[in-house]
């Protein structure tokens, strides 16, 4: 009868309540982050033939795990759908959710996690046959529109359409691949997801770009960024200001390459980021030079911008909401300090 | 004097033998001489072989393009595993079909059986996970394609027999709670679809864990398959105890055998033996059922292939050819399955 | 034997207890679990609005409705397309089941190919395909196919003339500036989902009927066609009488399967049950709730056909005792 009594204690330790705060300690325990990706949207998260992930969403995992582990590599990337991602989270199956997510009122407050910060402001648009002549949204009557399902996009959808007084008929896809497939052989007139996405699909995923147009309206405001579980207010804390540090060193303009000679910078705030003269590593419960590891890994916001999205990348995206706020953009990191 | 004609008896028995036969075979004849031109053009004559986009486009469907098959046949088969090291999954599993082959055909003592199967699962691990004896390691969520398949509808299978039997038994239990534990578990996996509980699986299992353990989601979607698979099977083998006559009880009874003695040395193997057909029913729905774990985002065969061609505007109007390609290879180990279940019918007779 | 019966019962006692521990502690480790996790839970989602839209219903629906009315109308879109399905796989199936049993070599074999090459292949694949060819053969909406004043097939799916609309009783579908508008549509995939489960069905059903009437034993036609009787007779009044008692139970299971396989809509973007759940559950997070409706409403729908059935089978019973 000893089995019982062994199950039954495994069984009342397993339902011991978890302490607060331990996040980072497991990840240093098993010196591995596991970070939640999308299971392919190039420019955020999207693996090679190789199975080396690249992305802005990858280059955020990559810069905590240098943070914390001093090596950007030590990183086990899940991938997950639409609505596993949640659950994973709240499990505990992954440390951190970085998977183009948009922060909303219903997430951030019904399913016991929390977002972190900004990485990527986004809208929702739409992507039409050219040959419909078609020049803005408003014009997409009785459209049937190809969606994703398990995104924000379906009820931004229902909503601005609802608001517009306009009916459209939504064709919902379970996998991104069915979406695309459906809309490029002429199923839907229109297929809406992120702009950002939309530039890339019109590109690389047409027949032929240019018989596709990209609608001037942005019917949604899509702020994506990185989440964690609720209750461990030191590991939320560590996201966060790994994320604000990129933004502050692009602000003053260290770089990957330029780090070394940067540390040498009589700037009392780049001497404060980069753990010169102060240890702001201490308050994270992170080494001195949390922030320059950071760096030193994935370079600074900019540059992880124009690597993935931007100008150095095949979707040539625009920095523009995503400019530094002293650059008529929106984004803007408290201080380091 | 009467002339023996063979084939013209041939012919009268099998396609004329009344004006309803003989109309059939008109129209049939005249069907397939209108249609089978056009399918061999488009099978063979006009289709393009070479991965060649290009001219596969310039075909414009009026033939097939196998090109497509030849282009993308490594991520078809083998998903997201790393390139140079995709020799590890067909390694893995060219051992498992052999395995699973001569266990199949009874080449094997009982015993060498075993030992070939207790040898092979963990090879199959070792070799497609590495991280062991110098094998560069790969992550579960990097395993796809036709090793991804045939692992999860063996395992699927071995793990779900025992499941099976223990429940078949227990409705045979003189205990009616048990009893009616049983029945509930066997009517409430049958009574809804596989893919719910797939989602159970992959989106619930891990909220029922304690905070900070977490299974691997393959492991999962196993689970939920051993769970479904385990009902239907278990219903089989029920029917197979039903079968067996009172008689074989009571001989049993007669040798001093209990209950339990009695089921596990007499019933129980007949029945089995006697099921034998319609465990490889189950069998080939485990194995067809795998390509359910797309929709959860699993990359097995029918996963990889959509990885494959949808992401690629120069090859994605051929997925018609890519679908008949793995529709061939579910064709061809569904039919092995059914060909031995009938071969073994045929030998019990 | 009164201590065997202590025993069994006290067996059965320890069987409940700890069958009730682990439930609990299952339900008590989750809710804590998510209660920790800060996790809302419950039903309360149900009576909010759906937020969403679904793309082609039965019911009417809006994307400011409910989402429990979402729902309904994700299961009366599965019932849309689950009836026609079983009776056309039915009907389909019976013939390729009598094929198979025909004296003509050719659609004998014509029909075992058609059983043996539909019953080898996944049906999310036969799904996948048949939904790739209804896309990709059929003209774009704006090029639709007009088969009779006001029925036209595209891209966009069969519309044809329905009762309502907005004004007066008959509602026409008319070519839009960008498809077809008005009108009953059937959706690409709708037709998919229609054809695949059919065809698919149909296989298994074909097993079912040859088993079924190759179980009557021969003496019983060989009697009747001494008796005078002629091949149709004998088939109506001798062997479907017979056969149909074995055909009717697996018969049963075929429909309820072919039911439960409608779920695979979520792959191909038709909005039934599993689809529209699936849907809810991405908007609201509330995953368990989620699940356990769609188990709820398929284990009713199979205890309500499991009695239909038995209520048949009693009916048939009887029936074939009196003839």
């Amino acid at each position: 009868m000893r089995l019982p009594i062994i199950t039954l204690t495994l069984l009342l330790l397993a339902h011991a309540p978890a302490h607060a705060g331990k996040t980072l300690d497991q990840v240093r325990q098993r010196a591995q982050l596991t970070c939640g990706v999308s299971t392919g949207v190039i420019g955020f998260s999207a693996a090679d033939s190789q199975g080396h992930w690249n992305g802005m969403d990858v280059d955020i995992c990559r810069a905590i795990a240098a943070a914390v582990l001093n090596d950007a590599a030590k990183v086990k990337y899940v991938p997950l759908n639409a609505q596993q991602r949640f659950t994973a989270l709240q499990s505990g199956e992954i440390d951190l959710l970085s998977r183009n997510t948009t922060w909303t009122l219903t997430r951030d407050a019904s399913l016991g996690l929390h977002f972190t910060a900004v990485t990527y402001y986004d809208g929702q648009g739409f992507l039409v046959q050219k040959k419909l002549k078609i020049s803005s949204a408003k014009q997409l009557k009785n459209a049937e529109i190809c969606v994703q399902s398990g995104t924000t996009t379906e009820k931004n959808l229902g909503d601005w359409f609802k608001a517009q007084g306009i009916k459209v008929k939504p064709v919902v896809f379970e996998k991104f691949e069915a979406s695309i497939k459906a809309f490029f052989s002429g199923r839907c007139q229109a297929y809406t997801t992120d702009a950002s996405a939309l530039a890339f699909i019109r590109s690389k995923e047409a027949p032929n770009p240019d018989d596709y147009v990209v609608l001037p309206e942005l019917i949604s405001k899509e702020p994506l960024g990185p989440v964690v579980r609720r209750g461990d207010d030191e590991w939320f804390a560590i996201v966060k200001w790994v994320i604000f540090a990129l933004i502050e060193a692009e602000e003053y303009g260290i770089t990957q390459a330029n780090l070394e000679r940067m540390k040498a910078s009589p700037d009392p705030a780049i001497q404060r980021l980069l753990g010169g003269a102060e240890d702001s590593g201490k308050l994270l419960g992170l080494e001195r030079d949390w922030a320059a590891r950071a760096v030193k890994a994935v370079g600074n916001y900019g540059e992880i911008f124009q690597r993935n999205v931007g100008s150095a990348s095949p979707l040539k995206l625009p920095r523009g909401a995503n400019a530094l706020w002293n650059k008529g953009g929106l984004l803007y990191a408290p201080p380091v300090r | 004097m009467t002339q023996h004609r063979p084939l013209r008896d041939w012919l009268r028995r099998n396609l004329f033998s009344d004006a309803f036969s003989a109309a059939t075979t008109v129209a049939l004849v005249v069907a397939a001489l209108c249609w089978l031109p056009d399918l061999i053009d488009w099978l063979l004559l006009q289709a393009v072989f070479r991965a060649d986009a290009v001219a596969c486009q310039a075909a414009n469907h009026a033939g097939a393009c196998w090109g497509v098959v030849a282009e993308k046949y490594r991520i078809i088969l083998f998903g997201r595993y790393p390139h140079q090291e995709q020799w590890r999954p067909l390694l893995a599993t060219v051992l498992l079909l052999v395995v699973i082959v001569a266990s199949g055909r009874g080449l094997l003592p009982l015993r060498a059986m075993l030992l070939a199967w207790a040898v092979t699962l963990p090879v199959f691990f070792i070799l497609m996970g590495g991280d062991r004896f110098g094998l560069q390691p790969v992550g579960s969520d990097q395993w796809g394609g036709f090793p991804l398949t045939l692992l999860l509808a063996t395992l699927g299978m071995l793990l779900a027999f025992p499941l099976a039997i223990l429940v078949a038994l227990g409705r045979f239990s003189s205990l009616p709670l048990l009893r009616g534990l049983c029945r509930s578990y066997v009517e409430l996996v049958r009574g809804v679809p596989l893919i719910s509980v797939l989602f159970l699986a992959s989106f619930l299992f891990p909220l029922l864990l304690p905070p900070g353990i977490s299974i691997d989601v393959l492991l999962r979607v196993l689970f939920g398959i051993v769970l479904f698979a385990a009902a239907y099977l278990s219903e089989t083998i029920r029917g197979g105890l039903l079968a067996i006559p009172a008689g074989q009880h009571d001989a049993a009874a007669a040798l001093g055998l209990g209950r339990w003695q009695a089921m596990r040395w007499i019933i129980l193997p007949q029945a089995l033996r006697a099921v034998v057909p319609s465990m490889m029913n189950s069998a080939v729905s485990i194995f067809k059922d795998t390509s359910l774990v797309t929709i959860v985002s699993l990359y097995e065969l029918t996963g990889s292939l959509s990885l494959a061609l949808a992401g690629d505007p120069e090859w994605r109007s051929f997925h018609l050819e890519g679908y008949l390609f793995i529709a061939l290879i579910y064709w061809i180990g569904c039919h092995a399955m059914s060909r031995f279940s009938r071969g073994f019918e045929h030998a019990a007779h | 034997m009164p201590a065997q019966r202590w025993r069994n019962l006290l067996v059965q006692a320890l069987i409940a207890a700890g069958l009730l521990a682990l439930l609990w502690w299952l339900l008590d480790a989750t809710a804590a679990n998510m209660r920790e996790r800060g996790i809302r839970s419950g039903f309360d989602f149900l009576l909010e609005p759906a937020g969403f839209g679904i793309g082609e219903s039965l019911l009417p629906f809006d994307s400011g409705d409910s989402a429990l009315w979402a729902l309904a109308a994700g299961l009366a879109n599965t019932l849309r397309v689950a009836l026609p399905a079983i009776l056309i796989s039915t009907l389909l199936g019976t013939l390729v089941g009598l094929g198979r049993l025909s004296p003509n070599l050719l659609l004998r074999k014509l029909c075992a190919a058609y059983v043996e090459a539909l019953r080898n292949v996944p049906l999310l694949l036969q799904l996948l395909a048949w939904y790739f060819i209804v896309t990709d053969l059929l003209p774009a909406a704006s090029k639709a196919l007009q088969l009779a004043p006001h029925v036209f097939l595209s891209k966009s799916g069969l519309s044809v003339p329905w009762l309502g609309g907005d004004g007066g009783l008959i509602d026409l579908p008319q070519r839009g500036a960008m498809n077809i508008s008005g009108g009953a549509a059937m959706t690409p995939e709708y037709l998919a989902l229609l054809l695949g489960l059919s065809l698919y069905t149909a296989a298994f059903v074909a097993e079912t009927v040859r088993a079924g009437i190759a179980a009557v034993p021969r003496g019983q036609s060989e009697a009747a066609l001494a008796l005078g009787l002629t091949r149709l007779q004998n088939f109506r009044l001798v062997l479907l009488p017979q056969a149909l008692r074995g055909i009717i139970p697996p018969l049963t299971n075929q429909h309820l399967s072919l039911t439960k396989n409608a779920s695979l809509a979520v792959a191909i973007g038709y909005p039934e049950l599993v689809s529209v759940a699936n849907t809810t559950l991405n908007q609201t997070g509330r995953a368990a709730e989620c699940i356990t409706l769609i188990m709820a409403v398929y284990l009713i729908l199979s205890l309500l056909t499991a009695w239909l059935s038995a209520w048949l089978e009693r009916r048939n019973g009887r029936w074939a005792d009196h003839s």
